[in-house]
């Protein structure tokens, strides 16, 4: 069985980039909205890639910058100045 | 020169702990940490803790400033607005009042338990980490009470929601729950709250009910939902790293690990029947059923976890196929309770539409037909009659999670579940085998339970009779108990609801 990490933002206009670019990075990521979120699963692996938030936001961001939409996650958690990553070992 | 202009963040975060800590020369390490040691867990290197989250402080305040900034604006606006008058119906706000009866001094609870183990474990990473989770979870229930506040301003049952915590015997549930995890040791703290709470669990209270209060035009408490859920990641990875850290520190720690996880995840299970009863019943447009939502949070997130940390032994909460079973159950016998005793409870009850049984009859289809409608259209029956059921004997409670036995036998759905314990030659109950083992594991800890129905027994609530024990809670007679229909809360409802009829025309 293929182990699942998931990560929930709130459907907002900040966050929406971020879907965005995790849809577009990530092939095989499962798109779920609910009522104010929208939760993203895929098998083993999901990254946020920085660069990838940027060219869709057209400014400067920081990963960090996903404690303001994220609602909530699974899987073991990798953040530095380029990317935010979820995997399970 | 090379230098990088500005440090990465994982040097950063380093810079923030390292060097943080220092020996103590005037007194004994013991002596500072006099509870690090007794539960039996081993560390050997505290260097060795990774944050995932790599929070500098500065970012902390920039982050949780703009989290407010944004949640008092929508607050404020809902006020101004009146978005009371936006939801999709008054029976909605009940699930507000158990809400801020029941969770919302949790988050208290939290707040001052993360307070004690930041001073109490002797490493400095997790001491930050649980210092940044404990002012979260101050600004959890400052947010929670400010956002319910303006309900207080039309609706009954929250205005001594912090009296009522105290008290009231069905908040003895989620009162003794984290009052027992606060009285354990740091480490067993850390794992009952960080882990098997957070990381397992709360994503059932928050993300489903969140989203349905979204659904149902709640915009104040979905935005303070989701404000504290936003802290709640950083708090999962915590308790991640605990367990994690915990299990590659000392081989000698799993057991004991593992007993607080198959102790923590009953209990929390346990707790969380209210948010099954919150779901499938008191949502009036509904999100998803509480099956559906365990089958995502537990079976399907829980299943990855747990497959992750076999690699140190550690396994499946014991008893996680019989909640598993239960969750067909959990939320029909909860509701059904509250209807007979919502004489003595601080919200209304009512008994679903035939539209919503049909929609869990969908949702349940093994269980809802075969042992729950039949009851719930006798009770109909009696209601058009005149003879609304009301229970007025005191229920037996079980020692450990503190809810009346009223939970059916795992597979044999027409027995009550009942297990008793000797102990100092006297007898306990207990509702079921994760509760008796719990029982069984610490007798002098349970032995000692304040169980609000012994307590009325025993004179200590306010007299004998139950207007005596109800005033005692501050329930305002007539108002904030018995049913929905015929209540203060129903008449405005209507009269809101008449008014804009009419503009309408």
């Amino acid at each position: 069985m293929p182990r699942i990490v998931s990560i929930t933002l709130q459907n907002t206009d900040d966050a929406r980039p971020i879907i965005a670019a995790i849809t577009a990075d990530n092939p095989g990521a499962r798109i779920n909205a609910m009522p104010g979120i929208v939760k993203i699963d895929r098998d083993d692996s999901l990254t946020v890639r920085r660069a990838s938030v940027e060219d869709r936001l057209g400014r400067v961001w920081d990963p960090q910058e996903i404690h303001l939409s994220i609602v909530s996650m699974a899987g073991n958690l990798d953040e530095d100045d380029d990317y935010f990553n979820l995997s399970w070992s | 020169m090379n230098a990088p202009l500005k440090l990465g963040l994982k040097q950063r975060y380093s810079l923030l702990t390292s060097g943080l800590d220092w020996t103590p020369s005037y007194q004994p390490f013991e002596k500072i940490y006099p509870y690090a040691e007794f539960e039996g867990i081993k560390i050997h290197d505290w260097s060795k803790w990774e944050d995932p989250f790599r929070l500098t402080m500065d970012a902390y305040w920039k982050f949780q400033a703009e989290k407010e900034r944004k949640l008092y604006a929508v607050l404020d606006s809902f006020a101004q607005n009146n978005g009371q008058m936006n939801l999709s119906d008054v029976r909605y706000v009940n699930a507000l009042k158990l809400f801020l009866t029941g969770v919302s001094p949790l988050e208290y609870q939290a707040h001052r338990g993360f307070a004690h183990v930041g001073r109490h474990v002797p490493g400095v990473g997790p001491r930050i980490a649980a210092q940044m989770q404990s002012l979260d979870e101050l600004r959890h229930v400052q947010t929670q009470v400010h956002t319910l506040s303006h309900y207080n301003k039309f609706f009954d049952g929250f205005s001594e929601f912090r009296h009522m915590h105290d008290r009231v015997w069905y908040l003895s549930v989620p009162k003794s729950f984290f009052d027992d995890a606060r009285t354990a040791g740091p480490f067993e703290y850390f794992i009952a709250i960080g882990f098997a709470f957070e990381y397992v669990l709360t994503n059932l209270l928050f993300v489903p009910f969140m989203s349905g209060a979204a659904y149902n035009g709640d915009l104040a408490t979905v935005t303070f939902g989701f404000s504290a859920q936003s802290d709640e990641s950083r708090h999962m990875t915590l308790g991640i790293e605990v367990i994690k850290f915990l299990l590659e520190q000392d081989p000698g720690n799993l057991p004991i690990v593992q007993k607080w996880v198959d102790k923590w995840f009953w209990r929390g299970h346990r707790v969380l029947g209210l948010v099954a009863m919150m779901m499938d019943y008191m949502l009036p447009k509904k999100i998803m059923s509480w099956r559906e939502a365990w089958e995502i949070y537990f079976t399907e997130a829980g299943g990855s976890l747990f497959e992750d940390l076999a690699r140190y032994g550690l396994k499946v909460p014991k008893y996680a196929d019989v909640a598993t079973a239960e969750a067909d159950h959990l939320s029909h016998q909860n509701w059904a309770t509250f209807y007979q005793y919502c004489h003595a409870a601080g919200f209304h009850t009512w008994l679903p539409s035939a539209e919503e049984m049909d929609w869990l009859s969908e949702k349940y289809p093994t269980t809802f037909d075969k042992y729950y409608r039949p009851r719930f259209e006798m009770w109909a029956e009696m209601e058009k009659e005149g003879k609304r059921f009301y229970n007025n004997a005191l229920p037996q409670l079980c020692s450990v999670c503190q809810i009346p036995m009223v939970y059916t036998e795992h597979g044999d759905h027409g027995a009550t579940s009942f297990r008793v314990s000797d102990y100092k030659g006297e007898k306990y109950h207990t509702c079921s085998d994760g509760c008796k083992d719990i029982f069984d594991g610490e007798p002098e800890k349970y032995s000692q339970a304040w169980l609000p129905v012994h307590q009325i027994f025993q004179g200590n609530c306010g007299g004998a009779g139950l207007e005596d024990v109800l005033k005692w809670y501050k329930l305002n007679l007539g108002a904030d108990n018995l049913q929905q229909a015929g209540s203060p809360d129903q008449k405005l409802w209507d009269e809101w609801m008449a008014a804009k009829d009419k503009v309408a025309g």
